[in-house]
Formats: structure tokens, C-alpha cells, sequence
């Protein structure tokens, strides 16, 4: 069974947001307007956190690539009353939209506020509404979604490589924000595969967990800025 | 007049004469519910972004109002379980009043986990029903045993609202004709006031007032467990338990102490509701607003000490940024006001009683509030947080929250008597065995305790 894993190396990311437009454009992540984006109700599963380092004229800027870290010992999962939000066998931290009730209680646990409450039933600006992706339902108001490692690119992939009889290759699957980031600062893969290039990489000696020491245990390693 | 039917007369009169007062009261509460019920349903129909809620702040008006009335609720059962229990001669008229405090409370309480959810629709997805697909609640989730602690202090406390009841319902049915006879002959269930009868209702009336109070002190700990369950800055903290049974119990007196007043200047109740249960309630609010104190002191200094920079964001936020106002609004209303009105013998009157109880009530509404809004709008990334805005709507409900408990409440009285009928009598023929030596040369009324 792997264990899916990313990580992001900040040396890499510019900030530059593609992984955004193509995780909105993958996920049929509806657009709110610019207004309730201004309320807070913009939704981004994956998002790039920008921080300045050091005063003026000395200062800096910083970013982070923040999505979903996939929790092992994921804050959101015991406190959902209806199972929406649960821990799948090869490691993911999977929303079952249907399932959801709407507390919210799972977003209030998350210490990395990457769980995302659709205020309204979706819509689309003009003509976005004609790219929706098959491969991914549609979250009515009242529940709430996150960030899946695109989890229908990763069942597609482990289809395909049953049906042909052999292991899923490192590489052959990306979720939309690795496949987009013209940097590679993304990388995707299996864990529990030593030899993989995501698994090499979290290995490094930069590399860190994000709030490590809350005890998650996320998915994502971010390789420190050397630079 | 003999003392029987001078307490007959005063206290079914509430339900025998009707005021133009009590439609007016009644229209004006009902509309306000029903303003309510319109803005809950339109949340629903236009979608649940008609409220201030935003992301990182999930929790807002609705669940501070939750916690509100859920603590409320710790009025009755608990205070009249305890004095029950300890058999205080002076409980005999206010038992009633706090016991439909707790029961109205909690429904208005246990209706906000339904009203704050995305799909309302799906609400019963908390019962553990035999499903086709097999699927039960998650257990582990402080918000499944929210559902069953509170069912569970519901049922309870109908129940001990209820068996007192009896004996009086019996009293109604004996002074009525009618439709109103029939339909109180039939809550009476049969009494006819037989020493077996008595007995039997003594014995429920011990074993409920002993098995209510763990009930009670486990439903606030459950309620506070759904804060202290979750990593947020300064909701993972032990001691938020106790901290909410003790202001639980806090704001309960606070609303028991303003019915009592209300009740007795509108039913005209000055012959049973006297000044020395007012002082005696004082006492009590007294000791908890220095028990209130002393948790959110000890609350205060070990994060203070503790000094993580999550954690000290939220401290500064509510001791002296944008939360501030609120905060010391708070320690003012459930400190300071109640230190001094409650603390001085001369302020100790039923006004002053009132006025410290509103200014706790006011106060402990606040404090829920600054509990889940600071800390969820300031957990870990700076980048994710965030200013949460109430909207109409969730102003709304949460206002006619307490139009509904007084409509509730007032309908109450209409129908039943809100203070104990046999209850009294039996308080003015105590046998004098059952009258502890202190008590004794003060009957029922002129207890000084």
C-alpha cells in the first residue's frame, strides 16, 4: 500500500500562483466573487503564503506553498460526528462531501486553516462553467471541502496500473499544482517507496514539517530556502 | 383565611385571570421568535453566506449562544437538586421557577447545534440509527457526545420538572371544570394524594435530585470539551471543565434571580418570593463569582507563563487589543459588579440582586464569545487570520434567543403554577421532627440564614 506524500521546496517556489489556478481549474473549485473573497469565503486548496523577512531596505520576500498537509495524526478527523472527514489506507486524508453535515468543527481543529466552507452552492464566472472536470463532484452549500492530493488523478492511475498488471510509477501521477508549477517545486509521490524522487527529497537534511511540533504528522515536507 | 387557600388563591390566579399584559407580552416575544424563525429558514434557503461566519472563524454568534444556554440551563436542576438534597427550607419557592429555567434552556440551547449547520437537513445523521450503509456517528467526536450528554440532561430534567408537578396538576383539576379539567386530569395521572402516593413521589423526587447533578456537571464538561478537544491556542487547556461547570452554574443563578424578580413583581408573588431567597441566591452568586474569578485567573497566568506565541497572540488579543473592550466589559460584569453589589450586606437587596445578575448574564455571554472568536481568527500562519463580522441574521437569532425564553416562560406560567403549591403547604406544616433546631423559630418565609 503507498503512502502519498509531497513535498515543496521553497528554494524553488516564486510565488508565481499557478499551482492555485490549476488546482481551482482540476477541482471545479468554484470562484466567490471579489467580494465575498474580501469577506473570507475565497477558496483556495492550495494557496501561496506570503511573508516578508527583515525591515526595509533589507527586506524580503517569502513564500509558501500551503495546502492540505495530509495529516497522519490529522486534528480534523475525530472531532467529524459523521465520519466525512477520515484517514483512507493509503494515507490520505479524505472528505466524503456527501457525509458532511456542516459543523465545521473539522476547520476549527485544522492548526493550518486549509479547510475550505462553501457559504453558497457553486457557480461560475462566464465561460469557466464549461471547463468543469468530470472526474470531480460538485460540493453543494453547507459542507466542506479541502485539498485531496487530487485523489481522482491517484484512482485513476492505480486503475490503470492494476488493469495493466504492474506497480504505479514514480512520476506517473501529479495532482494539478505539481503538474503546474513551472519551477517544480512540487513533487509527488509515494513514501513508503524508498528510491522515489518525493521520498528522496523529504529525506533531505532542509527538509521540515509545517507547526512539526503539534504533533500531526503531516504528508508534506518543505525543503528550507538555502538561498 | 387559612394559609391553604390564601396559597391556592394567590398562586392559581395566574392561570384563572389573564391580563391584556399577557397577549401583549406574548404578541411581542412571539414576534420576535417568529422574525427568528424567518431569518433561520431565509439562512438556509439563500445559503448559509448570509452570516458573518468566514474562514479561519467557523463559530460565531451560534455556538456562543449554544454554550450561553447551555450553561443557563445549570439554573435549575443542579441548584434545586442541591438544595433539595441538602433539604434548605427556603428553596421551597424558587425550586419551580429554576427547574423550567433549565428546561427552556436547554431546548433553546440544543437547538443551535441544528442551526449552525451547513446542511440542517441531514441533522439526524447524529442519531445512531440502524443505517442501510452501516455507518455510525464517530464516537470519538465531543460533538456525538454534545448530542447524547444533552438528551440525556434533557430527559432528566423533565423528569424532575415534571414530578413535582403532579401534586399540583391534581390541585388544578380539583378547582377547574370543563375542558381545563379534563386536560389537567390528565397530566395528574391519577393523584389522589396517598400517604403511598406521597411516598412513592418522595423517593423518585430523591433518586432524580441524586442522579441529576452528575448529569449536569458531565454536560457542561462535555460541552467545554468541544473547545478543549481541538489544538487551538488557548482552547486546549485542562481546566476548561470545571471553568465551565462553575460559570454554568454562574450565569444560571444570574437567570433564576432575574425571573424570581420578574415574577414577583408581575404575578404579585411578594408573599412567597421574599427578600431572604433573593439574598440567599446572592450569597451563592457571591461565592461563584469569586470561583469565576479564580478559574479565569488561573487560566490567565499559566498561559501567561506558559508563553507560547500562538497562544500569547490570543492573551494579548482579548487583555488589550481589538478584543479588549469586550474582555474587561466581561471581568467588570461577572467580577467586579457582583464583588460589590453582592459583597456589601446594604446592596444585597432585590434590586441590587438584579442588577449584578445582569451584568453577569451579560458577562457570561461575553465570555463564551471571547473564548471561540479571538482564538479561531488567531491560530498558527498569520496569513490565515482573520476578522469575524456578525451579520443581521445571526444578531437576530441570537437576540430572540431571549424572547424566546421569556415567551416560553411566560406561557409557563399561564399554564402551571410556578411555584410549588404543595410544596409550600408542606413547608407550613413541617412535623417538627423534620425541622432542624436552627431552622425552627423561623417558619418558611423568614428563614435568616
Amino acid at each position: 500500500m503507498p503512502k502519498w506524500g509531497m513535498t515543496a521546496d521553497l528554494d524553488r517556489c516564486n510565488g508565481c500562483g499557478a499551482c492555485v489556478t490549476a488546482c481551482h481549474a482540476e477541482n471545479n473549485i468554484s470562484t466567490v466573487g471579489a467580494e465575498e473573497a474580501a469577506r473570507g469565503r475565497a477558496k483556495h486548496w492550495i494557496r501561496v503564503e506570503r511573508y516578508w523577512e527583515g525591515d526595509f531596505p533589507n527586506a524580503r520576500l517569502t513564500f509558501r506553498p500551503v495546502m492540505c498537509q495530509q495529516c497522519d495524526n490529522a486534528p480534523c478527523e475525530p472531532v467529524c460526528p459523521t465520519y466525512a472527514s477520515h484517514h483512507t489506507a493509503d494515507g490520505l486524508n479524505a472528505q466524503v462531501y456527501n457525509r458532511c453535515i456542516g459543523t465545521r468543527y473539522c476547520a476549527n481543529a485544522c492548526p493550518y486553516n486549509v479547510r475550505f466552507f462553501d457559504f453558497f452552492n457553486p457557480s461560475w464566472d462566464k465561460p469557466l462553467h464549461l471547463q468543469l472536470n468530470p472526474d470531480v463532484s460538485l460540493r453543494e452549500v453547507g459542507v466542506m471541502e479541502k485539498c485531496t492530493f487530487c485523489v481522482q488523478r491517484i484512482k485513476a492511475a492505480t486503475i490503470q496500473a492494476k488493469a495493466d498488471d504492474r506497480p504505479v510509477a514514480d512520476g506517473e501521477i501529479q495532482p494539478a499544482c505539481a503538474q503546474a508549477c513551472p519551477a517544480k517545486a512540487l513533487v509527488f509521490g509515494d513514501l513508503d517507496d524508498p528510491e522515489s524522487a518525493v521520498s528522496r527529497l523529504s529525506r533531505s537534511s532542509r527538509g521540515s514539517k509545517l507547526l512539526e511540533d503539534l504533533g500531526t504528522r503531516p504528508s508534506v515536507t518543505y525543503l528550507d530556502r538555502q538561498s | 383565611m387559612p394559609a391553604d387557600q390564601r396559597i391556592n388563591r394567590d398562586l392559581l390566579r395566574p392561570l384563572t385571570q389573564t391580563s391584556w399584559r399577557f397577549y401583549l407580552l406574548v404578541a411581542v416575544f412571539g414576534g420576535i421568535v417568529l422574525a427568528a424563525v424567518v431569518a433561520w429558514l431565509s439562512q438556509v434557503t439563500r445559503g448559509f453566506g448570509i452570516t458573518g461566519i468566514r474562514w479561519p472563524i467557523y463559530w460565531g454568534f451560534y455556538v456562543t449562544s449554544f454554550v450561553f444556554w447551555i450553561g443557563i440551563s445549570h439554573a435549575g436542576t443542579l441548584i434545586s437538586a442541591i438544595l433539595r438534597l441538602v433539604n434548605a427550607g427556603w428553596r421551597r419557592p424558587v425550586t419551580r421557577c429554576a427547574e423550567v429555567i433549565t428546561v427552556f434552556a436547554l431546548m433553546i440551547g440544543a437547538l443551535f447545534p441544528i442551526v449552525h449547520l451547513g446542511r440542517p437537513w441531514l441533522a439526524f445523521w447524529l442519531f445512531p440509527y440502524p443505517s442501510e450503509r452501516m455507518i455510525w456517528p464517530n464516537l470519538r467526536s465531543p460533538l456525538v457526545w454534545d448530542f447524547f450528554a444533552i438528551n440525556t440532561y434533557l430527559t432528566g430534567s423533565v423528569l424532575f420538572l415534571f414530578l413535582p408537578m403532579i401534586p399540583d396538576f391534581a390541585v388544578v383539576r380539583d378547582t377547574s371544570t370543563g375542558l381545563r379539567h379534563r386536560i389537567y386530569r390528565a397530566f395528574a395521572l391519577g393523584w389522589r394524594g396517598t400517604p403511598k402516593q406521597w411516598h412513592r413521589l418522595e423517593t423518585a423526587m430523591q433518586i432524580m435530585a441524586v442522579a441529576i447533578i452528575p448529569v449536569a456537571v458531565s454536560v457542561h464538561t462535555i460541552v467545554s470539551f468541544d473547545f478543549s478537544m481541538a489544538p487551538v491556542p488557548m482552547w486546549q487547556t485542562t481546566i476548561f471543565g470545571p471553568y465551565f461547570v462553575a460559570g454554568a452554574i454562574f450565569s444560571g443563578i444570574a437567570a433564576l434571580l432575574i425571573a424570581m424578580a420578574v415574577l414577583r413583581r408581575f404575578l404579585h408573588l411578594e408573599n412567597y418570593l421574599h427578600r431572604v431567597h433573593f439574598e440567599n441566591l446572592g450569597k451563592l452568586l457571591l461565592v461563584m463569582a469569586l470561583l469565576w474569578g479564580y478559574f479565569v485567573f488561573n487560566e490567565r497566568l499559566v498561559t501567561y507563563y506558559g508563553n507560547k506565541p500562538a497562544e500569547m497572540a490570543v492573551f494579548w488579543r482579548t487583555q488589550r487589543e481589538s478584543f479588549a473592550p469586550l474582555y474587561w466589559t466581561m471581568v467588570t460584569g461577572n467580577f467586579i459588579l457582583p464583588l460589590i453589589l453582592m459583597g456589601i450586606r446594604r446592596f444585597r437587596t432585590i434590586t441590587g440582586c438584579v442588577i449584578a445578575s445582569i451584568g453577569v448574564v451579560i458577562g457570561m455571554w461575553l465570555e463564551r464569545f471571547l473564548i471561540i472568536v479571538p482564538a479561531l481568527g488567531h491560530k498558527y500562519l498569520p496569513y490565515s487570520f482573520g476578522v469575524y463580522r456578525p451579520q443581521p441574521v445571526e444578531i437576530l437569532i441570537a437576540a430572540a434567543t431571549f424572547a424566546a425564553m421569556t415567551l416560553l416562560y411566560v406561557l409557563f406560567a399561564k399554564v402551571v403554577p410556578i411555584i410549588s403549591i404543595w410544596e409550600l403547604k408542606a413547608g407550613a406544616h413541617v412535623p417538627s421532627a423534620l425541622v432542624p433546631p436552627a431552622t425552627q423559630e423561623h417558619p418558611l418565609g423568614e428563614l435568616h440564614l
